[in-house]
């Protein structure tokens, strides 16, 4: 059941998009509970999943798209390909 | 009842297709010239394989395996390219302290993780640095898995990669982003 702190941290990458399995939650607790570093990643790192959703909100508030210069240039250089 | 062929109309490819496969490609790699310039290459392409069409999936289905051959060709240049933004190692490699934390890389106590602080306009800028920062292939990988949310098997699937691969990758990826995150913003 021992695992490295470089395991336990792939574990808690892993349960950050709730993908790690119940055996590999069950190590990763297990060193959790004498392993002060990895303790404090999987603090940040949950801190840093709630910093990822906000910044996705806000990519959403500005969709991207290609101007209308951009398509009228597409538009010419595909019109000289057919 | 004919099952319903579908036909390839050049003309109205980007008045059609290309906001949607901008998007498609603007998600996996973030660059603006590089997206429009894969949507213009699979434009290109799709002309001269016209020939091969045979109408069982729709103009945009096409055009989107298409573009999502240019965007594994794309994966594969960046995965081989030598020598550019390593990513850090943040744990012993081998030895006997094999899977440690290095000692410059382990985790120190934020000062300001409080909730408020993730309200903060400036910090989506801080973190989108951070990920510019980061190779582009882990840059990419993190992407599509974090931002886009596309299941790993699909990205497993479309980047031709094992699911163990793409953990090992989103993993460092993340390690070196709470690093980028601490040195940049959490630690001021």
């Amino acid at each position: 059941m021992k695992i490295t702190c470089n395991q336990a941290t792939t574990i808690c990458d892993k349960s950050q998009y709730k993908e790690a399995t119940f055996w590999e939650i069950l190590k990763l607790r297990i060193h959790l509970l004498v392993c002060r570093k990895c303790g404090l990643y999987s603090k940040q790192n949950g801190l840093i999943t709630k910093c990822i959703d906000k910044y996705k909100t806000n990519l959403n508030k500005h969709s991207k798209c290609l101007c209308d210069k951009e398509k009228a240039q597409m538009e010419h250089e595909l019109k000289t390909k057919i | 009842m004919p099952k319903e062929t579908h036909l390839l109309n050049p003309d109205k490819w980007v008045k059609l297709h290309a906001d949607y496969l901008y998007n498609y490609a603007i998600g996996r790699i973030n660059n603006h010239d590089l997206a429009k310039d894969l949507v213009q290459d699979t434009f290109f392409a799709g002309l001269k394989a016209m020939d091969n069409f045979q109408g069982l999936a729709s103009e945009r289905t096409w055009l989107v395996a298409i573009l999502k051959r240019k965007i594994i060709d794309y994966y594969r240049k960046i995965n081989s390219a030598k020598g550019k933004a390593e990513v850090k190692m943040n744990f012993y490699d081998d030895g006997e302290r094999e899977g440690d934390w290095i000692e410059e890389r382990i985790p120190s106590s934020w000062n300001n993780e409080t909730e408020k602080d993730i309200e903060n306009e400036e910090l989506s800028d801080a973190l989108e640095k951070c990920i510019a920062n980061l190779p582009e292939k882990y840059a990419m990988v993190f992407r599509m898995k974090t931002i886009q949310q596309i299941e790993t098997e699909d990205i497993c699937k479309e980047l031709e990669i094992s699911s163990s691969n793409l953990w090992v990758i989103i993993h460092r990826a993340r390690t070196q982003l709470r690093k980028c995150m601490e040195d940049n913003w959490f630690k001021n």
